[in-house]
């Protein structure tokens, strides 16, 4: 196992700080895509009519594979970081829009009309009632997101090493060093299951209403 | 607009229509790597995942399943298979494979189950055998929903095969990972519109036998 987590210097970073930078790179577009997807989410649920062409829009924009997606990017972002998250956050709309859209409307007709007699403002109604109850659905398209996006910025390394743990892949390669790629898959791997257990337990933390046997899946 | 003049100049460019680094060619080639993978994937996922739907056992295992094949890099484990063992096509083949299946095998049991129980009842009162029912009532009504497996499938398998281009598979990503070592941008952007050209052209495929083979009756009701 010698040399399995010698990071070579060319990276300039030690093996914790690729760690670093991988989350930074994988976390921050999907928190931006929350941000966007749930006003855009509500706005669908407010006129029906608009979710059908921002679910169309947003499964086109799906398709269009990472790489090509990045390499467009170049000419207006350069190989930057900024050039790997701008399509991360655009895939995580296409996974949370739909969660967040169903999660709020599985909220019974019941529960609103009682939340209205109890005085609430449609805002209030909305944070306090609607969105608790759609945190179930939210945080399991924020696991999704997540982990996919994860699992993509390592294709960042074809465009200038902007990959973070996807960078070892080309070194391993350069160096002749194939440690160094089961590294990278296993460090990227084991960061995803992580992170996917964190957000269940926020879920569970979120969710003390949940009956105990569902919280388990 | 700068793209736009990049990508009307590859396209304009009369050497990259034939020949082996052609652009007809590589089409060619990067659907042939494309349905290879999604037929293999669909032998394997299509009927465990319509047999345990049918019954309605293994969710939890399928859950799982689907969770550790999305946390494994896939363009880390080409990388990695290639550099360990050496580069051939049928090894890079099981990268595309193992990445198509869980979305097919999930939502293929997702869709079987999900099938309102009442129509199966009463198929199974008109005395069909368990086979009649899974293929002649179940698996019309779940149509729908195992196409959208296929299809993201498909989609994943399309985009993966290009980043396949890095370890030396040939295919549209040989544009796009050869401009980038030529400094060449005309051709990355070519080769990147192409790509996104093919995923959008198998939204539109699987739109299409959509289209055709779900039954009218279903296809209202959803």
């Amino acid at each position: 196992m010698s040399g399995f987590f010698d990071i070579p210097s060319d990276l300039q970073n030690s093996y914790f700080g690729l760690i670093g930078l991988h989350l930074r790179e994988a976390l921050l577009p999907v928190l931006a895509g929350l941000l966007v997807s749930l006003p855009v989410a509500q706005l669908c649920v407010r006129f029906r009519w608009l979710y059908p062409p921002v679910f169309g829009v947003t499964t086109v924009l799906y398709a269009i594979p990472s790489l090509a997606f990045f390499v467009v990017l170049i000419d207006y972002t350069g190989q930057t970081e900024t050039t790997v998250m701008i399509p991360l956050a655009v895939y995580s709309l296409v996974v949370l829009v739909p969660a967040i859209v169903d999660g709020v409307r599985s909220v019974p007709p019941e529960t609103l009309a009682a939340a209205t007699a109890m005085g609430l403002g449609p805002v209030r109604r909305y944070l306090q009632v609607q969105l608790p109850i759609a945190v179930p659905a939210i945080i399991a398209g924020l696991r999704v997101a997540t982990v996919s996006s994860i699992s993509l910025v390592s294709v960042g390394m074809l465009i200038g090493n902007q990959g973070a743990l996807g960078n070892l892949l080309h070194d391993a390669q350069i160096y002749n060093r194939p440690l160094l790629a089961v590294n990278s898959v296993v460090t990227t791997a084991v960061l995803a299951v992580l992170v996917d257990a964190v957000l269940v337990g926020v879920r569970v933390l979120l969710t003390p209403w949940m009956p105990k046997e569902r919280a388990a899946r | 607009m700068n793209v736009l003049h990049f990508v009307n100049a590859f396209f304009s460019d009369s050497a990259h229509w034939h020949g082996y680094d052609g652009i007809p060619y590589r089409v060619v080639e990067h659907l042939q790597y494309s349905l290879e993978a999604l037929a293999f994937a669909a032998a394997i996922g299509l009927p465990v995942g319509l047999v345990t739907g049918h019954y309605g056992r293994g969710g939890n295992v399928l859950a799982l399943i689907a969770t550790a094949a999305r946390a494994l890099p896939t363009f880390g484990l080409l990388v990695l298979l290639v550099t360990w063992l050496s580069f051939s096509t049928g090894l890079v083949m099981i990268p595309l494979v193992v990445l198509a299946i869980p979305p097919i095998l999930v939502t293929t049991y997702e869709a079987v189950r999900s099938v309102d129980p009442s129509p199966v009842d009463a198929a199974r009162g008109m005395g069909m055998p368990e086979s009649r029912v899974l293929f002649q009532v179940e698996l019309p009504v779940a149509l729908p929903l195992i196409l959208s497996g296929l299809r993201s499938a498909a989609i994943q398998i399309v985009s993966t095969a290009t980043i396949a281009a890095y370890v030396s598979l040939g295919g549209l990503g040989r544009y796009i990972i050869d401009g980038l070592y030529q400094k060449n941008y005309e051709k990355v952007v070519g080769g990147a519109t192409l790509v996104a050209g093919m995923a959008l052209a198998t939204l539109l495929v699987f739109w299409a036998v959509s289209r055709i083979v779900v039954s009218p009756g279903v296809r209202r009701s959803s």
